[in-house]
């Protein structure tokens, strides 16, 4: 993958610089677990995938306050309210240190922004998804946040050392987010009927898409094994999702919750569960655009950044007078 | 009025006050023009929403009905409500949201520094707290003012026009009734005619700065500390109050 996509002359001659000498230096400092700092030599290409990554993180965390923050005026109770209102702008802090760890290597907010707001950048796939109900607020933190801290805390031990204490701080933030999730669920399973056939009809809408939040297969995952090996990576996508299910099957049982699968048990040799096929058609479709919610979501992030453009105009206008007055 | 009830009514005013224009901010979110104000937003939506809570909780604890906050907030009808008009005004664009939180907060400012002093302990010890919290907002408040103000020629226009919108809500803060009388009488509470001045000077001395000309005083709305709204607030309680109304007695 090294020369993947890098057609330009700046980058041809950064990768021509990229001797056999330095590369394998650069892999015995990742084999022997250093952590790699910002102006430390490292691969083009290592760079450009941490890039993708953190940005894409980064991207999700701020797409992400959309579904929840969707609940915020309608949340059941003050406490609710509150916590709730505490968990979105923790991801709008999350959002912040991403952008600011992929900074460090070599890429501008403004551009990740743009990337984001053209639709070039991708994010998430499961914030295209819809919270239809106050319940959707519990299946997302014990879900999604549940499935994002199997795939992050792992990360708290990347190789890039920026991103890798950022994480250390967005994991720690992750798992009240995780137990608030619970929390919520288990309030409606303890409630009245109504509640818990609104937990239920939550858990069904959430779980396969939760399931796919791990990525593809190990056989089709196209960056996993240079990931790996530059240890950005620790374990794989499918190891992460057994994980997960092996975990969170028994989290619905002491909710008194089903799994909307068919084929789910447990496997007495393995001492996993087996799960059912997950159709992968679905994640490339919503990958692809075609998603319940992809439109809205990205057309809410453009009306917000250019509602917001005179504000950030009078802002400079007033920073270059200021400036101005302070040089006179 | 008794003395009892004053207190009440006047504790349900600062509660609402702070509640509904929590509920306002919240609206806002992901709608920010950078994401360091998503949490600037977030943080000071917060702070309103735990006043509200300690003082509906204090409310319950006065009436003695076993009103909880969650009761106090999901479950009284708009005309129960007795915020300022001011604190429920729509959004509108970033200016309007400022302007609505930089003269609520100029004013609030006093009312807590005023409460902090009052003969009701309990008063005493949220307004210490508060306080702390609204000098910050009005801090933020102000320095965006001022780079709104003194920022382009559009945002310059801009905000003095959501100024000049939100001027005629200002008056109904000063406008003292039998429950604020009472209050300053019963517990050495706020003087309106008091903060008056001070809130004056305050906000003049940031409209300044931001080179924008303070609105005349002409006609002044009112209504809200008495439970006579906008027509806005009605759909703000709608979407709000929307669960507890519709699953009775449920507990989430």
């Amino acid at each position: 993958m090294y020369t993947q996509g890098l057609d330009q002359a700046g980058k041809d001659r950064r990768i021509a610089a990229e001797t056999e000498e330095l590369l394998s230096a650069f892999q015995r400092r990742v084999d022997a677990e250093e952590k790699i700092e910002a102006k430390d030599w490292m691969p083009e290409a290592y760079r450009k995938t941490l890039i993708r990554q953190i940005s894409q993180h980064a991207h999700s965390e701020i797409i992400g306050m959309q579904p929840e923050g969707n609940w915020l005026t309608r949340a059941p109770s003050l406490k609710r309210k509150a916590i709730l209102l505490a968990k979105v702008q923790d991801e709008a802090g999350h959002g912040l240190y991403l952008y600011s760890a992929a900074e460090t290597l070599g890429v501008s907010r403004d551009q990740m922004v743009a990337d984001l707001l053209s639709g070039k950048a991708k994010y998430s796939s499961i914030f295209n998804y819809p919270t239809l109900t106050w319940a959707d607020i519990g299946a997302i933190g014990w879900l999604v946040d549940g499935a994002a801290i199997m795939n992050q805390i792992p990360l708290c031990r990347c190789s890039y050392g920026p991103y890798a204490r950022a994480m250390v701080r967005v994991c720690k933030e992750e798992s009240f987010h995780q137990r608030q999730g619970f929390d919520i669920m288990n309030a409606l399973c303890r409630g009245t009927a109504a509640q818990k056939a609104m937990a239920q009809d939550a858990l069904n809408r959430w779980w396969w898409p939760s399931l796919m939040m791990f990525g593809p297969n190990d056989s089709e995952s196209k960056h996993s094994a240079q990931s790996m090996a530059w240890k950005i990576k620790r374990f794989s996508n499918d190891e992460l999702r057994q994980k997960f299910v092996d975990v969170t099957v028994q989290q619905a049982d002491f909710l008194g919750l089903s799994v909307p699968d068919p084929d789910l048990r447990f496997d007495e040799d393995t001492g996993h569960y087996k799960f059912g096929e997950i159709n992968w058609q679905e994640l490339f479709d919503v990958i692809a655009g075609n998603g319940p919610c992809n439109k809205q979501r990205l057309e809410k992030r453009q009306k917000a950044h250019s509602d917001g453009a005179w504000v950030r105009e009078a802002a400079q206008a007033y920073a270059s007078k200021q400036s101005a007055r302070v040089a006179a | 009025m008794s003395n009892d009830k004053a207190v009440l009514a006047y504790t349900l005013r600062l509660a609402d006050n702070t509640l509904i224009l929590a509920q306002r901010m919240v609206e806002l979110v992901a709608a920010e023009p950078e994401l360091e104000e998503e949490l600037a937003n977030a943080n000071f939506a917060l702070d309103y929403i735990g006043q509200a809570r300690m003082l509906y909780s204090y409310a319950g604890e006065l009436e003695g009905k076993g009103r909880s906050e969650d009761d106090f907030a999901f479950m009284r009808d708009e005309h129960e409500f007795a915020n300022l008009l001011l604190v429920e005004q729509p959004n509108g664009h970033f200016g309007d949201a400022l302007i609505r939180q930089f003269l609520f907060d100029a004013f609030y400012v006093h009312q807590l520094e005023a409460l902090a002093r009052c003969s009701d302990a309990r008063f005493r010890e949220f307004a210490a707290r508060a306080v702390k919290e609204v000098r910050y907002h009005l801090r933020h408040c102000s320095q965006w003012l001022v780079r709104l103000g003194d920022g382009t020629q559009f945002s310059h226009d801009r905000v003095q026009t959501s100024l000049d919108d939100a001027w005629r809500y200002t008056g109904e803060m000063f406008a003292s009734d039998e429950t604020d009388r009472a209050v300053q009488d019963c517990i050495n509470g706020p003087d309106l005619e008091e903060i008056r001045p001070l809130w004056r000077r305050d906000v003049e001395e940031v409209i300044s700065r931001a080179t924008l000309s303070v609105p005349s005083d002409d006609w002044m709305a009112s209504g809200g500390k008495q439970g006579r709204h906008s027509e806005y607030l009605g759909y703000l309680l709608a979407e709000m109050q929307y669960l507890q109304r519709s699953f009775p007695g449920a507990s989430w």
